[in-house]
C-alpha cells in the first residue's frame, strides 16, 4: 500500500511566502528593506561592512559579534551600526 | 645610581595597566586622518580617546580611524562625547566594548552649551551603571573635590576634572582646586579639557596630576604636529618640576651670586 501523501502543516504556505517577502527595518535612522529571515551577518554583508570594525545594537540591545549569523531580523527592528571615529 | 630615575622609571598606572607617557590625546578635529596619525605620533601618547558614531551606510569603505591610528599600537579609550544623558552614555560604551573589546572607558555626560559642563548627577548615574556592568571608568568631572572623592569611592579608576570647558583653551583656571583633588585622591587624577598651550599642560603636571588629556590644543594649533611635540615636552617638564619640588615663593629678592669677594 502506498503511504499517504505528505501533508504540509497548516500555515506552511504563508510561511513560504514570508521567506520570499521583504521586511522593513531601520538602520542608523534610515528605513531599509531586507529579505525576510535575513540575519545581522547578511545585513552587514549587504551593506559591505567589515564585521571586525563595527558594533551592532538591535532594539537597544547589543548583538554580540559571535551571534551575527544566528540573529534573524524581524519587521520593525531598529538597528544601530557604529564604529570608532576621531574624538576628544 | 643613574641620577634621573624620574624620567626613566616614572610610569603611572590606571586600572592595572602601566604607561610611560603622561599625555593622553584625542583623535578629533584634525584636518585629515593622515594629520591625526602624524600628530599623535609626535605627541608620544600611548592612550588615545576615540568617539563612537554611526557608520556611513552609503560609503562603507571610507577610510577608518583604525587604519591610521592602529589599536594594536595605541590603547583606545572610547568616550561618550555628545551624550547628555546617563542612558545614552551607557549605551554608547556598551557598543564601544562590543566594537573593540575594551573595558577601560572615558565617561563624560555633558550639560548644554555654551559650557558643556559635566552634568554630575547624570555622571554619577552612568558611572554606577557602568561599574556594575564591569567597565573600568575614567570619569570627566567638575573640579569639585567632593564629587571627585565620591566618584573614586564608587569605584571609578581615575578622576578627570576639567581645567576649563571643553575646547575653550582657557587653561587650568582653578589650579588650587585641581591640586586639592589630587592631594585627596587615591586613584590617578588627570586634567581633562581646557588645555590651550604647552604651559597649561606643564602647570597641570606641576600641580601633581598623573597625566593630562587634551585634543583641541593640538588639533587647532596652526601646526598640530609641532604643538604635539611641544605638549610632549611640556608634560615631561611639568612632571620633572613636580618631582624636583619647586623653590618657595618669596616676594623679596635673594641674590644668586655670592656677596663675598666683590671687588672694592
Amino acid at each position: 500500500m502506498r503511504p499517504p501523501a505528505l501533508r504540509r502543516p497548516p500555515g506552511f504556505a504563508t510561511f513560504r511566502a514570508s521567506m520570499d517577502a521583504r521586511i522593513a527595518i531601520t538602520v542608523n535612522g534610515e528605513t531599509r528593506d531586507i529579505a525576510a529571515g535575513a540575519t545581522v551577518a547578511a545585513l552587514l554583508a549587504e551593506i559591505g561592512l567589515d564585521t571586525r570594525k563595527v558594533a551592532v545594537e538591535r532594539n537597544e540591545e547589543i548583538v554580540p559579534r559571535s551571534t551575527y549569523t544566528a540573529v534573524a531580523l524581524t519587521p520593525g527592528d531598529r538597528l544601530e551600526i557604529v564604529h570608532f571615529i576621531g574624538g576628544g | 645610581m643613574d641620577g634621573h630615575p624620574a624620567t626613566i622609571d616614572d610610569m603611572w598606572e590606571v586600572a592595572g595597566r602601566r604607561f610611560r607617557s603622561r599625555l593622553i590625546v584625542g583623535t578629533g578635529r584634525y584636518k585629515s586622518l593622515e594629520e591625526t596619525a602624524a600628530a599623535i605620533e609626535a605627541s608620544g601618547a600611548e592612550i588615545v580617546t576615540v568617539a563612537v558614531r554611526r557608520v556611513n551606510l552609503s560609503d562603507p569603505n571610507a577610510p577608518m580611524l583604525q587604519d591610521f591610528v592602529p589599536p594594536s599600537r595605541y590603547t583606545y579609550l572610547p568616550n561618550t562625547a555628545g551624550c547628555h544623558t546617563a542612558s545614552d552614555a551607557v549605551r554608547t560604551l556598551r557598543l564601544a566594548r562590543e566594537a573593540g573589546g575594551w573595558n577601560l572607558v572615558k565617561l563624560e555626560v555633558l550639560g548644554p552649551p555654551p559650557f558643556l559642563y559635566p552634568d554630575m548627577r547624570a555622571t554619577f548615574e552612568a558611572a554606577e551603571a557602568l561599574i556594575k556592568d564591569g567597565f573600568q571608568v575614567m570619569v570627566y568631572c567638575a573640579d569639585d573635590p567632593l564629587a571627585a572623592k565620591r566618584l573614586e569611592e564608587m569605584g571609578c579608576v581615575a578622576v578627570m576634572p576639567l581645567g576649563a570647558p571643553i575646547g575653550s583653551g582657557m587653561g587650568v583656571v582653578n589650579p588650587y582646586m585641581i591640586g586639592a583633588i589630587k592631594r585627596e585622591a587615591k586613584v590617578p587624577v588627570l586634567v581633562d579639557a581646557g588645555i590651550g598651550t604647552a604651559s597649561d599642560a606643564a602647570l597641570a603636571m606641576e600641580l601633581g596630576c598623573d597625566a593630562v588629556l587634551l585634543n583641541s590644543a593640538i588639533a587647532h594649533a596652526r601646526d598640530p604636529v609641532r604643538m604635539a611635540r611641544a605638549m610632549k615636552a611640556a608634560v615631561e617638564a611639568g612632571r620633572d618640576a613636580f618631582l624636583a619640588g619647586r623653590m618657595p615663593r618669596n616676594y623679596s629678592a635673594d641674590p644668586s651670586s655670592p656677596m663675598a669677594g666683590l671687588i672694592r
